[in-house]
């Protein structure tokens, strides 16, 4: 890779706020006005959300259990083990089920989105759709941000609920405690604001991890080896900023609930 | 040959007397560093076809993008149907578009749909009733001789006959200019010399102004020695007339690093003096 100068680099650094930033708000804009391609945002739908269904179940289901396996050790020395449904049910709807489901999902599809609309890009799909009259990011990105936002709510769920059956099954099962305790317990935890947090999580993950797959993909330049370099770096790029932003959403929710 | 050609589907623009239907006055563009085009100025009438030669890298598809609005220069004036488009709002130009069509290099056929939804998707676009939309298709696929292929995907079709979709779809709403870009680009001689043929064939049937980008001589110089008679429904050369019966309405613009080396006709640019134009031609 060609080294660059300092300037060169914060010049292309810059430049690509600007268009990623161009792109996002002309999504956003897209989804409040006409026309829209329901039947796109429906395809994409089912893609992301019924496509993603069976990473999100063993993800959330194995993460609670472990969850439960590695949180009894501790409880152990205080002799709190009867809190294990509580230290679960917390972690999954707070933290893990939004955050794993946001990763899941940005590895599986910003992958896609990048890849697929990268080789539209070089195989000037895109300029034939312009030049056909259609506008790209109302036909490919405005649909696929309204479905991964709109279906990562529902993957969030799903993936708190796996988490906190698969703990109480290790719970049960494994460590022995009273299923109906396990259960009691990790409702009684649960305070309006974690559920508010742990659902906000995913609206922001949906949308970086939309964006930022489509924003690759629109930007491709050299044939199939730039196709995978786009992929790649959607899938960094989407992962990481799932995690900083879960962090600031976090320190938001903290602030707004406090706790 | 089937001599249907598919009927108009946007009203045609009419233009003033003298106004060109394509015009560049001085345009350049830059990518990066390097100048591609540098202050190219040409005008094509209706019902001309400018056949845009010049070897591989000097501008030539980047040209066509112009034309199309596709890429914006980075200075001078680009007119079509008399109408500025450097300096016009995207949403205005899909409106434009709707007047274009434009092959592209490779097709650029959408993977995911076949090819009656690739033909039709403009039509789709401007939400055409399904059966009259199936009408269209047949007609415009019956034009490029591929009625066969409509339930068939891109993946399915060999080179020439996702060229031949390609052209189906450019001109199925009837369009007022046509952009051919290199459309016999990595085809066998007998495929190329059938997809020159449908060129000729819209050229002569419905009279459309067209800019063809090839790098194939022949190719250039068949569509301009040759016509299609409607009559007998197959290529013919014509009978000796005026400029040895050479297509009057078929020019030639000539682009080499980035400038216009030639622009007239066959007549001219077979004559011409220019000793790089002569070493290009043999």
């Amino acid at each position: 890779m060609a080294l660059l100068s300092p300037e060169v680099w914060i010049k292309q650094q810059i430049l690509a706020i600007q268009e990623y930033s161009i792109l996002a708000g002309t999504a956003i804009a897209d989804i409040f006005t006409r026309p829209h391609y329901w039947a796109d945002v429906y395809t994409q739908m089912d893609s992301i959300g019924v496509g993603s269904m069976p990473i999100i179940v063993l993800t959330g289901f194995f993460t609670g259990c472990v969850l439960a396996l590695q949180s009894v050790t501790a409880l152990q020395e205080f002799g709190a083990v009867s809190m294990t449904g509580s230290l679960v049910s917390l972690s999954m709807v707070k933290e893990l089920g939004p955050v794993l489901t946001g990763l899941m999902v940005s590895g599986r599809n910003a992958a896609g989105m990048a890849s697929e609309l990268g080789s539209m890009k070089v195989t000037e799909q895109i300029d034939a759709m312009r030049a056909l009259g259609t506008d790209p990011l109302r036909k490919l990105v405005a649909p696929r941000l309204m479905a991964t936002v709109f279906m990562l709510f529902f993957l969030t769920i799903v993936a708190d609920a796996f988490g906190i059956t698969g703990g109480a099954l290790v719970s049960v099962y494994l460590l022995g405690l009273n299923g109906s305790t396990y259960l009691h317990d990790s409702y009684r935890s649960l305070a309006y604001g974690d559920i508010v947090q742990g659902l906000t999580k995913p609206l922001f993950s949906g949308f970086i991890i939309a964006t930022v797959g489509c924003y690759f993909g629109m930007k491709t330049t050299g044939g199939t080896q730039g196709v995978g370099r786009a992929t790649t770096q959607a899938v960094v790029v989407s992962s990481v900023f799932v995690i900083i932003v879960d962090l600031l959403v976090t320190r938001a929710m903290i602030g707004i609930f406090g706790s | 040959m089937s001599e249907a050609n598919p009927s108009p589907g946007v009203a045609t623009i009419e233009l003033p007397e003298g106004v060109p239907v394509v015009e560049f006055k001085d345009v350049s563009i830059t990518f990066d560093v390097k100048p591609v085009l540098k202050d190219i100025s040409f005008s094509v009438e209706r019902g001309q076809t400018l056949i845009l030669l010049g070897p591989a890298g000097c501008g030539k598809s980047v040209l066509l993008k112009l034309a199309n609005g596709l890429l914006g220069p980075d200075s001078g004036s680009i007119k079509i149907f008399g109408q500025e488009i450097t300096t016009m709002r995207e949403a205005d130009l899909y409106k434009l578009r709707a007047h274009i069509g434009m092959v592209f290099h490779e097709s650029a056929l959408f993977d995911s749909l076949d090819v009656e939804d690739n033909v039709a998707y403009r039509l789709h676009e401007e939400h055409m009733p399904e059966d009259e939309a199936h009408t269209r298709v047949v007609e415009a696929l019956k034009f490029v001789e591929l009625e066969q292929a409509i339930d068939k995907f891109p993946s399915e079709l060999s080179g020439g006959m996702r060229r031949r979709v390609s052209i189906a779809r450019a001109i199925i709403s009837g369009p007022d200019l046509i952009l051919y870009d290199s459309p016999t680009g990595g085809l066998d001689p007998i495929t190329s010399t059938t997809i020159i043929e449908l060129v000729m064939k819209q050229r002569d049937v419905s009279h459309t102004t067209s800019l063809l980008v090839t790098h194939r001589l022949q190719d250039a110089f068949t569509l301009a020695t040759h016509r299609y008679d409607a009559e007998k429904g197959m290529v013919a050369l014509p009978a000796d007339g005026p400029n040895h019966g050479t297509d009057e309405s078929t020019k030639f613009l000539m682009l080499n690093e980035g400038g216009v080396v030639f622009h007239g006709t066959t007549e001219e640019l077979v004559h011409s003096s220019d000793p790089w134009i002569k070493e290009y031609l043999s």
